[in-house]
């Protein structure tokens, strides 16, 4: 068996410590070691974005990420993205707008949409086009997915009624 | 009418669950003690099996288990029955799988793979229909004697050479449609676990539990009472999980030989392998018209290869004569197939399942004819549009029809102005197709049937217990909605349960855009049955006259008296607490009228047709060939929408999934070798490449359809293609009869236009702008 080493982890605000050996992905350990199976494995080649994570805020493919030089980082998934029994303006939008289909893809989008509006938190829709750019999905089309961010972007604005909602 | 949720933007159910990334899906399942398998697949596309010697594999720490084609009891499988999980004696296809490892970890069973060795004796193959057709050509299965397959769908209808004789317009072209496949986010999957009494649960990725169950149960030759069939939520299916395939197989036989359960998760480039594809094909078809447009005859022929092995991707010349004798009124129709197997993958189901390939043929040449008769092509299509009451030359019966509808809707949205302008050394173009597909169930089977069970239990929930599988698409949201509109009970207090087709009644499956008409028709009968029951119990209770009473919001109202009411658990309780006590259940199965094809592929397979027409903007860019999609419109003849949001839903992805078609998408196979199973260089189209989409839903309230809705699940990705190409003739003048439309084959097109760019036949391409 190959040599674990000894981890600490911040994942969704919590430190975790961890044995695994050091080659093991982000991905593996998030899901395998954390039980944090909302991160989802698409190709495991960098190309699909559906395992993508917040670290220190900035979307990563943690299909490609080792633990190990993260140690120190903050890590946020889709679980962290709300406290536990809320749903984020993200979250509460692509549910309501239908931008979940299979949902595959969805937790990968909804923390890289969450990092674009962190950083522009009135993106064009070009923009958000661009901030999903790494992000696949097969059932939209996207055409609900980028409905939704902006939606949300619009809420967390403080916009009491915002267009496009159902 | 008015409805309560019927009609209404209900967002899918399983919507929070999707978004924390709490849904449990196939990928994400653990059963206790559960192993790992892993799969060895052909080195050569046609070779003989030499000798395996997996003994290395064995010994390696970790590993539970080796299976070959010869230390298993298998039994073939697939309509042909030409199929074995694990190959003997030779390998048709480079996705053969030729040994599976049982091992506790997945790095473990990779690294046995390699320890595996198979020594092969290589034999030359055939790599496309015409070569596998020659004399001579090496066999892909000896003991059949030729490649040519068994199956040929012929259908005469008219007097076709008469018609042509006639027609003061002819087009004639060849199609050829590539590969593609699809590439869904969630890879296919397999979870197996027998138990002490010899009974398989199988978790997997199937998208017709009750065929699946029956299939298995024959490839391991044991009967299917002792199969559990469960499916967990998957990343997308899109046909995929139409048929029984290895995986499935293998995974059972792995966890028979090492008696613990085995999950099995393809790699995404084992998924571009080995997952199902369309099938590849060349069309060659000709059609005639009157100076003044009326069609008169078509003639076409399907060369399909099938690949090592059958499967559905075989049987699409059906629905390709369907379309080919169906979209538009023809009255002369020939039409024949030839199938034939190759060393090429095997072709399997996807979306739309034979109809986007002919569309492309049909409605590009329906603007060659255009363009040769001097018409607007959209005007070609009104004059030939089907209409309510028309019955095809194949004996399909329409019922509600808003093709012209469509056509004018689509016309209309396309037309909207653009804010972007024109770009230097771009040009622009519009382009049409219409659709013709199933939208009442397909018969295909000897039944298209559907089973429903409701229970309406003490604390006023209502149970659907559906045959229908969900496969990400929504069917549980819209017939949560059917149940809860028809039995006036608020939405949130219907639960679907559709995961475990030991309780579930039985279905067909999910294909054919059938979901919502046949298993919503199945609620519906289900759902009268039950009130009928609780309307009983509760005029008891009441001391009233069944007529005096009514259902609304979870309650049995005295009409005219709105004081007097019952909850419906209460009426529910009533029931269990008495003498000679029963339950509020209801069952239905709804088969719909309708019938299989006939020797001569004549027949009414649907109980009603959906139609739809799609208009695209593009931008050529003429030194380059690259084309840009600025806009789709796509409207469609629903029927009634049951829950836009879903609909819009179904078609913004079937547009994806068609533009990918159109522009991008190609699973190259060469020589037996799939030369990009990657996303990197399978284009499947990002969000930035997407055009802005707007969808019409048409509403013709179909007579047959539950709350006179029809199918839509495919609609939207069968006329894309088409249109785009009609498009960039639109734009160019170049006519491609090949997908996809790569900036390199426009390119080429343009280089070898002879003259100038014709120009723009349709008036709409320039103003557009």
């Amino acid at each position: 068996m190959p040599t674990k080493i000894l981890l600490t982890l911040r994942v969704n605000g919590e430190a975790h410590e961890v044995a695994v050996p050091v080659h093991k992905t982000l991905l593996e350990v998030l899901r395998e070691d954390l039980g944090l199976i909302g991160t989802k494995h698409g190709c495991e080649l960098g190309e699909c974005g559906t395992c993508t994570v917040l670290v220190d805020g900035r979307p990563v493919l943690s299909c490609l990420a080792l633990p190990v030089e993260l140690q120190g980082s903050e890590i946020v998934t889709v679980e962290g993205m709300a406290p536990p029994g809320q749903l984020h303006p993200l979250q509460q939008a692509f549910a309501e707008l239908g931008a979940a289909q299979c949902g595959y893809c969805t937790p990968g989008i909804l923390v890289a949409s969450l990092a674009l509006l962190a950083e522009r938190p009135e993106p064009t829709r070009d923009e958000i086009r661009q901030a999903l750019a790494g992000n696949l999905c097969r059932c939209t089309g996207y055409t609900k997915i980028l409905d939704a961010v902006e939606l949300a972007a619009l809420r967390m604005a403080g916009s009491p009624v915002a267009k496009g909602t159902p | 009418m008015s409805f309560r949720v019927i009609g209404k933007p209900i967002p899918k159910r399983d919507g929070p669950e999707k978004v924390t990334g709490q849904l449990r899906y196939l990928h994400d399942l653990e059963v206790p003690r559960m192993v790992h398998g892993k799969i060895l697949r052909a080195r050569y596309p046609h070779a003989r099996i030499i000798r395996i010697d997996s003994s290395k594999a064995e010994k390696l720490a970790g590993v539970l288990g080796v299976i070959t084609g010869d230390t298993v009891d298998q039994h073939p499988f697939g309509f042909a029955r030409d199929h074995l999980a694990l190959k003997r004696g030779k390998v048709r296809s480079i996705r053969d799988e030729v040994a599976a490892v049982a091992a506790e970890t997945e790095a473990i069973g990779e690294e046995a793979l390699g320890l595996i060795d198979v020594e092969y004796e290589e034999l030359p193959g055939v790599f496309d229909p015409d070569a596998a057709l020659r004399p001579g050509a090496p066999l892909v299965h000896e003991e059949r004697e030729t490649n040519l397959l068994d199956f040929r769908f012929t259908f005469e209808h008219g007097d076709v050479g008469w018609a042509f004789s006639e027609a003061d317009a002819i087009v004639e072209g060849t199609y050829r449609l590539n590969y593609v496949t699809t590439a869904c986010l969630g890879t296919m999957a397999a979870v197996a676990a027998w138990d002490a009494q010899g009974r398989l649960t199988m978790w997997a990725t199937t998208q017709a539990p009750f065929l699946f169950q029956r299939d298995l149960a024959r490839a391991l030759g044991i009967s299917g009472d002792r199969i559990r069939v469960i499916q967990p939520p998957v990343g997308g299916n899109f046909g995929r999980g139409l048929d029984l395939y290895p995986i499935d197989v293998i995974a059972a036989l792995l966890a028979r030989r090492v008696r613990r359960p085995v999950k099995i998760v393809f790699e995404r480039m084992e998924e571009f392998i080995a997952s199902p594809t369309r099938e590849p094909c060349v069309i060659t078809m000709r059609t005639g018209a009157r100076n003044d447009g009326t069609l008169l005859a078509r003639e076409g022929r399907v060369v399909i290869d099938s690949g090592a092995y059958v499967s559905w991707g075989s049987t699409t010349p059906t629905v390709i004569l369907s379309t080919m004798a169906g979209l538009y009124r023809c009255p002369n129709i020939r039409f024949d197939s030839t199938v034939v197997y190759t060393n090429n993958l095997y072709s399997g189901s996807m979306r739309g399942y034979g109809n986007p390939e002919a569309t492309f043929a049909v409605e590009s040449q329906m603007d060659e004819l255009a363009e040769r008769l001097g018409m607007d092509p959209l005007e070609l299509r009104r004059r030939n549009a089907n209409r309510p009451g028309d019955v095809t030359p194949q004996g399909c019966r329409i019922t509600s029809c808003a093709l012209t509808e469509c056509l004018d809707a689509a016309r209309q949205a396309i037309l909207q102005p653009l804010q972007r302008a024109p770009r230097a050394g771009w040009k622009r173009g519009v382009g049409y197709a219409a659709m013709f597909h199933v939208g009442g169930g397909a018969r295909i089977y000897r039944s298209d049937g559907c089973g429903a069970i409701l229970k309406l239990d003490d604390f006023g929930k209502l149970t659907l217990l559906t045959g229908a599988s969900e496969v990400g698409q929504g069917s549980e949201t819209v017939l949560a909605m059917v149940a809860a509109e028809a039995l006036g009970i608020p939405l949130e207090r219907v639960e679907v349960v559709n995961h475990d087709a030991t309780v579930r009644p039985w279905d067909v499956g999910v294909h054919a855009s059938r979901t919502t008409f046949i298993a919503g028709n199945a609620v519906l009968l289900a759902a009268a049955e039950l009130k009928q029951q609780l309307l009983a119990l509760a005029a008891e209770l009441l001391d009233e006259a069944v007529e005096r009473l009514e259902l609304a919001d979870g309650f049995v109202f005295v009409k005219d008296a709105h004081g007097r009411r019952l909850p419906y658990e209460k009426v529910v309780r009533s029931g269990h607490f008495r003498e000679g006590g029963r339950i509020l259940m209801a069952e239905a199965f709804y088969d719909p009228p309708t019938q299989m094809l006939n020797k001569e592929f004549r027949g009414n397979i649907s109980a009603t047709y959906g139609f739809a027409c799609q208009a695209v903007l593009v931008e050529v860019e003429e030194a380059t060939g690259k084309v840009e999609v600025l806009r789709v419109a796509s409207a469609h003849d629903v029927g009634r929408a049951l829950n836009p949001l879903a609909c819009e839903g179904q078609v913004h992805g079937g547009i994806h999934m068609g533009l990918g078609y159109a522009l991008t998408e190609q699973l190259i196979v060469r020589d037996g070798y799939v030369l990009n199973p990657q996303f990197m260089e399978y284009a499947i189209l990002h969000a930035q490449d997407m055009p802005e989409i707007e969808v019409r839903l048409i509403e013709s309230m179909d007579p047959a359809g539950p709350f006179g809705a029809k199918g839509i699940g495919e609609a939207g990705a069968i006329p894309v293609a088409a249109a785009v190409a009609n498009a960039v003739h639109d734009a160019v003048g170049v006519r491609i009869r090949e997908l996809p439309l790569t900036p390199e084959r426009v390119y080429r097109a343009l280089r070898g236009r002879s003259a100038p760019s014709p120009s723009s036949s349709s008036p709409v391409g320039e103003r557009a702008g």
